[in-house]
């Protein structure tokens, strides 16, 4: 073996006790999720620890986001308004939209790719779908309208996936593109029928209502809890069998007390976010019960983290944002897995644009359709999706969104002007950024052989 | 035909390459080339840059098609027209970028394209038993959890997984593209000792190598390419250092050992 002059002897010692140049050290060894190597809570901790010192932190950023965000503007916030359960339902429903276009926008992430286009795209599914359900000119039963609205994008994103694919057009310009024709599509839908250009969501229709109930619609505060119990005890047992199952069988598998403490969380913020939501929030009457749009938003995480997470879509997804040419090789057809991610960004943008429509109570050309799209990135970002693909999940986007729609509710109740938002939220996507990109640095000189 | 071509004690080789032409453009990178590779052997395949080590690898291993030339797999004619033809017939590659996921852990880069599934949904439980069956089998035991991410690997536990994730497969051949290049000493000997058990569990290996020290230690057979012509190939104990190096510089050797398969 060659050696580098001067080097050969330094450590004066035959080869065989030489040190092992290339072993990996202990920045490296950090990266080990704690979880794989842990046998009990204590070393989980430790592992933990050690993973965050090395720059791995995982959601720990977006924790304590939001628990600077629930301090400072719940100290600051004019008589507390910021903590009042009518805020925070109002919190939940704002972020919503966010949550499901960063979900949306994470598809395009782990491959490493960007989707500018999702606002407008979006916009366009939610116009067409208020336009379709209006009495006065179509009157579509409200389920045929939605799947109008999600196919249009979902038949956007492979047109734009296609381009990005199979022409191999930087997916920055081609979205770029996107999102001017998205732009102008929208206000020419708008346009249809006699509502000069704002069709919306008032007026004696069940289908109205229901697109209108996207949001506002509550339920029952006892159905609302019994919906909780099911949700924790579903996905509870769920985690409890299967880590039990790779216990007993020998696989990989956390310690059982972590498995406990993660089905506690999950329980907690279940009773948290239920008992703010049953609370009577009207000032005059009663308003109570969980928002439709939390389950809604819940059955999109479910959904996306499924795709994402247990099937050979979602591995290959991973494998191409982690490197393409390993997935070609593997036999993956690349092209055909990233033109389905671009129609599911599309896709998922329609639904997060339609709720946003149902928020609005309505469609006009005020939507941000450009804003959104940036916090959309950014509420993906912040809550620990990589830019440079390969990581992220469908959490993330909801823990994110969480983070911006806080934000925004906070300075709006402070009485800040839109400029401070806009300034806030910058340096908040700043700080996400330079997290992950630290992050993946630190990994990146962690082992040594990588080459 | 190749007279001194070797043969295992069963008879034919596994593979046989016979009179392989491949150019690209007006550049012949392989020109009449015969290659025997027998199973329960380690032949290295030895060559300076540009003899055309990597384009005969990629024609055995369904990236590149030769313009002529016949190639027998187990006796029989074949045409391997892409890499799931080779690997259909049990033809691994581990290149020399090894093709790992790093964001992936070491379970899901094993079973990267071939993943089990049950009822639409991903079997982790089942790939995560074979993955650490064929690692243990293979005593590539430093890796301290197989849930870790290939990011977090050595460069010798990576080069492990890479061969590791080619040998699930029932693969009888495994070539393998400069594995050590980029190893430290202990590295390189824990690469080495897999190659060797590769051999012994009765595989066909081909290892690409520029480092002669590997090649001496690990090879049963050696192969030589010179300006894409496969100038020798025999039993290792036939050559000498000095004699495969010059059968690389120059295409022949002034000395004895190592019978040219042709006059170049």
């Amino acid at each position: 073996m060659a050696r580098l002059p001067g080097t050969a002897d330094v450590s004066g010692l035959p080869p065989e006790q030489a040190p092992d140049l290339t072993a990996a050290p202990e920045a490296a060894q950090a990266e080990v999720p704690p979880e794989l190597v842990a046998q009990s809570l204590g070393e989980y901790f430790r592992a933990w620890l050690a993973r965050i010192a090395a720059g791995e932190s995982g959601v720990l950023p977006v924790i304590v986001a939001m628990a600077a965000i629930v301090l400072v503007f719940g100290a600051i916030s004019p008589n507390h308004v910021f903590l009042l359960p009518v805020n925070l339902v109002n919190l939940f429903q704002q972020s919503a939209v966010f949550m499901v276009l960063a979900m949306a926008e994470g598809f395009a992430l782990v491959l490493g790719e960007i989707d500018l286009s999702v606002g407008f795209v979006g916009a366009c599914g939610a116009a067409i779908t208020v336009q379709l359900v209006q009495p006065l000119t179509t009157n579509w039963h409200w389920t045929l309208a939605i799947l109008a609205g999600v196919l249009f994008c979902a038949a956007f994103g492979v047109i734009q996936g296609t381009l990005i694919t199979r022409l191999r057009l930087p997916s920055f310009i081609v979205t770029l593109a996107g999102y001017l024709i998205a732009n102008g599509l929208f206000l020419w839908i708008l346009n249809f029928g006699p509502f000069s250009g704002y069709p919306n969501l008032a007026g004696f229709s069940d289908n109205l209502h229901v697109i209108y109930y996207l949001m506002w619609g509550t339920i029952d505060p006892n159905v609302s809890w019994g919906l909780a119990a099911a949700v924790v005890l579903g996905l509870g047992g769920w985690m409890w069998y299967s880590d039990r199952r790779r216990r007993t069988s020998g696989l990989v598998a956390p310690p059982a007390s972590l498995t406990l403490i993660k089905i506690g969380l999950i329980a907690v913020v279940a009773v948290v976010v239920v008992a703010i939501c049953n609370t009577n929030r009207a000032s005059l009457g009663v308003l109570e019960g969980v928002p439709w749009v939390i389950p809604i938003v819940l059955a999109v995480l479910v959904a996306w983290t499924i795709l994402l997470q247990r099937t050979r879509y979602g591995r290959y997804v991973y494998a191409i944002g982690g490197n393409p040419e390993a997935a070609r090789r593997a036999g993956i057809n690349l092209a055909l897995i990233r033109t389905a991610a671009f129609a599911l960004c599309s896709l998922t943008a329609g639904i997060g644009m339609l709720l946003y429509a149902s928020l609005l109570g309505g469609m006009s050309n005020n939507v941000q359709g450009g804003q959104y799209v940036l916090y959309a990135v950014a509420a993906a970002v912040i809550g620990g999706t990589s830019l440079f693909g390969g990581r992220g999940k469908a959490l993330h986007g909801v823990l994110g969104g969480l983070v911006i729609g806080g934000i925004y509710n906070g300075m709006f109740l402070m009485g800040l002007s839109v400029q401070w938002e806009y300034v806030v939220t910058g340096l908040v996507l700043l700080a996400a950024v330079t997290i992950d990109s630290l992050s993946r640095r630190g990994a990146a000189t962690g082992s040594v052989a990588r080459v | 035909m190749a007279a001194v071509a070797s043969t295992t004690a069963t008879g034919e080789p596994l593979l046989k390459i016979r009179e392989l032409d491949k150019h690209f453009g007006p550049v012949q990178a392989l020109y009449h080339v015969d290659l025997d590779l027998p199973s329960g052997q380690v032949t290295a395949l030895v060559g300076d840059n540009g003899a055309g080590k990597t384009v005969l690898t990629k024609c055995v291993a369904g990236i590149y098609q030769p313009d002529h030339g016949q190639v027998f797999w187990e006796s029989h004619p074949v045409h391997i027209r892409n890499a799931r033809d080779a690997a259909r017939l049990g033809i691994e590659t581990v290149y020399q970028d090894l093709a790992l996921a790093d964001n992936l852990d070491i379970v899901q880069n094993m079973f990267l394209g071939r993943e089990r599934v049950n009822a639409g949904l991903l079997d982790e439980d089942s790939m995560e038993r074979s993955a650490a069956e064929t690692l243990a089998s293979l005593r590539v035991t430093t890796v301290r959890s197989i849930r870790q991410p290939v990011a977090s690997l050595s460069g010798g536990q990576r080069q492990s997984v890479a061969v590791a994730k080619a040998v699930m497969w029932n693969s009888k051949l495994v070539i393998m593209d400069e594995p050590t290049a980029a190893l430290g000493v202990v590295q390189t000997k824990q690469v080495l000792d897999l190659i060797k058990r590769l051999r012994d569990r009765g595989l066909a290996v081909m290892v690409i190598s520029h480092n002669l020290n590997d090649v001496f230690e690990v090879a049963d057979r050696i192969a030589v390419l010179y300006l894409g012509r496969l100038v020798v190939q025999d039993k290792a104990s036939a050559f000498d250092r000095q004699s495969v190096v010059e059968y690389m510089t120059t295409g022949g050797t002034t000395r004895s050992g190592g019978t040219p398969t042709r006059n170049s």
